[in-house]
């Protein structure tokens, strides 16, 4: 590898040929393919606009490209808030190339200096009316050389499109209905699957009767391999009446057994775990006077997107192709050969919008699904739709964690020293990381894969259980340490933020704490703990903009929180305001976030608000419920979310730095909102909530223990 | 196979169907219109809304039979990129939304409520929004959409 390389972007270092990046139509279109994905964040806006800015073109030029393991650049997985990070970072640097790959060009045509030359829309002139276009160029140069670093980026003061609200260039597609989501897209001749899975934990199928699926109008086929069974209709009327059908000629076995749902913290710490330090900070001497210790739990909480996971696929030989709206092409292909024991070249796998999905749902899962079901189509392709119950129940769940933090204080009331403790699953069981399948048909099969046990990036990539639980805050000494739990009975995933929430709504409770034993103003406390610049500012402005602290009235409360997620990415803090009697209700969020330069600062607020809004939800209301073998939340009726009436007013200040590289924003607010809400609760009641969801139970249950 | 006769997005639509089959799925069938969208099956989340006279039902749980001689208006029917209701000029204007899978059965609760209520205020919206599911927290967007096409619908 050349030095080069060693500086590019870590998405362009990875795919380094320019052309697979971007290409120039000779009738004036630059087509734009990034490896990332629109999962709802707004992301192919956001990069639409930096190739613009960067190659002097208008935005209304830059068509996108679907990311699809036939040509796209191969950048992972669009997870972890990094899509603006990895791909607009690549993106940026690939179209200065670009830009002075033609700019040079030019200058040979027009014998001028390339140093003479601009480009405006697309047109390159230069002194004496010479001119020239990327569109006359675009057949003459070719592109499939690999990035240099020759050219740099342009300075911030002559970028014109990123830092501006541009409209999102989804949007029209999906206010006017025009099919955009792989759910309204059609392919001829298409089949419909649909998926027979067990109601109770993993209960195996004892005996299938298949005579009346089979009998019902259009049915193509009942496929059965072990405990996986679906079928295959004409129309999805069919399908859904054959499912019905199916589900009646259907012997399970038992379901396995799953932990008390109301001592979450109890199973967590009572099972077998892989223990890992992940940060010690030593002090010399600490002049310990006493201990508190609290304990911090979350329960599991459902991705709950409000689509059905969805795929097609379709068979041809031996080659397969998916449509998907999958987090990650590539790593759902290298599962999908996996289960098939197929080379990877022979599955295409494409990606189509789906329904927001904040993190690992079952969109890899219902892919497999298809390819499977499609097996006994005769080369139609097949479409497969989750029920509702099964997007609920048997989808990846983010995990429950219990967190313990002890802290030492001084005679003074000081933090001495700092220790806190995770006991969750792991929060990662993606697709393609891992010499076995993770996807949940694969569990099923007459011979099946074994279950994946969800694992933890390492700190290096933010973490998993242990995101954001080293603090930012200069303590004088600490020791982190995260257990994994090897047994899953409850499977885990991804979910936005991973143990972010769990362990910010821990640390900035427990801050809380300490700030109220001290008699010390929370915002104060913490400024106090910072060393940081930008880490203060949010904080700084978020109570500015909330005039904290506002005079205490009864039934109200205000509480802040506040942290850098993942410690590296954006800076965020919030105070909430809250009115609690017999219920609580979050009246207003007051937000303050650093992305470092914002492309588009609305979109940025976008994310940014409804990250807050999401993270209301979970914090209020959301907990996957079961009993000794069945998740129970299979509904919306089980698993409510925040409703239009009960959505607090949400505030947000961007402090746009465009002269710092930008990072994402999508799940910076989620742990600041929870601990704001929590410490909010406690300015208005007295009464530390410790156990998420704080609901009207958990309000009883504290106050009884208070 | 009876046959169901109804108004659909103002033409006269006539449906060879068992008239207890679901509306969603006549529509998104035989009828092709992919606006409604398919969220629980079970009239809990919204995104199948359409309007059937002047109220946003869930098409969903809605059977066949009970169209019959009615009007139906799905999001199809609201407005086009050339010709958009205000509603949807609203939510572009407002940016209202991140992954939009709820939109369509969003904008038709909301021009059910419109066709009602001319100028409703915040709680209004939130309150005819409230059987509506967003996921992705686009909430305050989107009412704040549907005010700004209420003003601009009562506008002289």
């Amino acid at each position: 590898m050349n030095q080069a390389a060693a500086k590019l972007p870590v998405s362009l270092a990875a795919n380094p040929r320019l052309s697979c990046w971007v290409k120039f139509s000779s009738h004036g279109q630059v087509t734009l393919s990034p490896g990332k994905v629109e999962i709802g964040q707004g992301i192919v806006t956001a990069l639409a606009q930096i190739a613009a800015d960067e190659l002097d073109v208008d935005i209304g030029r830059v068509q996108l490209v679907r990311a699809s393991t036939a040509g796209s650049p191969n950048e992972g997985v669009t997870s972890g808030s990094l899509s603006i990070q990895q791909s607009g970072r690549a993106i940026r640097q690939a179209c200065a190339e670009i830009r002075q790959i033609f700019l040079t060009a030019a200058a040979d045509r027009l014998g001028v200096d390339a140093g003479a030359l601009d480009v405006s829309d697309g047109t390159i002139s230069g002194p004496g009316n010479v001119q020239t276009s990327y569109w006359e160029l675009a057949d003459e140069i070719s592109l499939d050389r690999d990035a240099t670093l020759d050219a740099a980026p342009k300075p911030v003061a002559r970028r014109a499109l990123a830092g501006q609200s541009v409209q999102r260039v989804d949007l029209p597609d999906k206010i006017f209905a025009r099919p955009r989501f792989i759910h309204d897209s059609a392919l001829p001749s298409m089949l419909h699957g649909r998926m027979l899975r067990p109601e109770r934990s993993r209960a195996k199928l004892a005996e299938l009767r298949e005579e009346d699926a089979r009998a019902v109008a259009g049915l193509v086929a009942v496929v059965r391999d072990g405990s996986f069974a679906g079928v295959v209709s004409e129309t999805e009327h069919g399908a859904e009446a054959a499912l019905k059908a199916l589900r009646k000629g259907a012997t399970w076995s038992a379901g396995e057994a799953l932990p008390d749902e109301n001592d979450l913290a109890a199973f967590l710490k009572a099972q077998p775990v892989q223990s890992t330090i992940i940060d010690t900070r030593a002090s010399k001497s600490p002049d310990k006077q006493r201990t508190l210790r609290r304990q911090y739990t979350r329960p599991y909480i459902a991705h709950a997107s409000i689509a059905p996971s969805c795929a097609m696929a379709q068979w041809s030989g031996d080659r397969v192709h998916v449509w998907t709206h999958s987090q990650g092409v590539y790593l759902l292909r290298a599962d999908l050969a996996l289960v098939l024991k197929l080379p990877v070249e022979k599955i295409t796998v494409e990606h189509l919008e789906g329904a927001g999905c904040y993190g690992h749902n079952a969109a890899d899962d219902v892919a497999l699904d298809a390819v499977l079901l499609a097996k006994a189509a005769g080369g139609r392709p097949v479409r497969v739709q989750w029920s509702r119950a099964d997007e609920m129940t048997h989808a990846p769940f983010g995990a429950a964690m219990a967190i313990e933090i002890e802290a030492d204080l001084d005679a003074q009331n000081e933090i001495v020293d700092w220790r806190h403790a995770i006991w969750s699953n792991g929060h990662a069981a993606r697709p393609g990381r891992a010499a076995q399948p993770a996807l949940l048909a694969g569990f099923e099969l007459e011979n099946p894969f074994p279950r994946t046990i969800s694992a933890n990036p390492p700190q290096a990539n933010g973490g998993g259980g242990d995101r954001n639980s080293i603090p930012l805050y200069d303590f004088p000494s600490w020791k982190i340490e995260s257990h994994r739990l090897l047994t899953m009975p409850v499977r885990t995933s991804a979910l936005r933020t991973l143990g972010a929430q769990g362990n910010v709504f821990a640390i900035e409770s427990f801050l809380d704490e300490i700030a109220t034993v001290r008699g010390e103003d929370p915002v104060a406390f913490r400024l106090r703990h910072l060393s940081d610049e930008r880490a203060k500012d949010v904080i700084r402005a978020a109570a500015r903009r909330a005039k904290w602290k506002p005079e205490k009235k009864p039934g109200t409360g205000y509480g802040i929180g506040f942290a850098r997620y993942k410690n590296t990415g954006a800076y965020c803090a919030v105070v909430a305001e809250i009115q609690g009697e017999e219920d609580i209700r979050v009246k207003r969020l007051t937000l303050a976030v650093d992305v470092g330069e914002a492309v588009n600062p609305d979109g940025v607020i976008n994310q940014i608000e409804g990250g807050a809004i999401q993270a209301t939800s979970w914090v209020l209301k959301e907990r996957v419920r079961f009993d000794s073998e069945r998740i129970t939340s299979g509904s919306w009726t089980d698993y409510p979310i925040l409703r239009f009436s009960e959505v607090p007013e949400v505030v947000v200040e961007v402090i746009q730095r465009p002269e710092i590289d930008p990072v994402g924003a999508g799940e910076a607010a989620h742990g600041p909102v929870t601990a704001a809400i929590a410490n909010a609760v406690f300015d208005c009641l007295d009464v530390r909530i410790r156990n998420l969801p704080i609901t009207r139970d958990s309000l009883i249950a504290a106050m009884e223990r208070s | 196979m009876p046959s169901i006769r109804f108004r659909l997005n103002g033409a006269l639509t006539n449906v060879e169907a068992d008239p207890d089959r679901l509306l969603l799925d006549i529509l998104r069938g035989p009828l092709g219109m992919t606006g409604p969208h398919f969220g629980c099956g079970s009239g809990e989340c919204g995104a199948c809304h359409v309007i059937v006279g002047d109220r946003a039902v869930t098409s969903c749980d809605t059977p066949l039979s009970s169209v019959e001689n009615k009007d139906v208006t799905t999001v199809e029917g609201l407005g086009s990129a050339e010709r958009p209701h205000p509603l949807q000029r609203a939510f572009i204007a407002e940016q209202a939304l991140q992954c939009g899978y709820c939109v369509p059965g969003i904008l038709m609760s909301a021009a059910a409520l419109l066709m009602r209520n001319r100028s409703p205020t915040d709680a209004d919206v939130r309150s005819a929004l409230d059987r509506n599911l967003c996921r992705c927290g686009s909430h305050n967007r989107m009412v704040r959409a549907v005010l700004r096409a209420a003003a601009e619908m009562s506008a002289p």
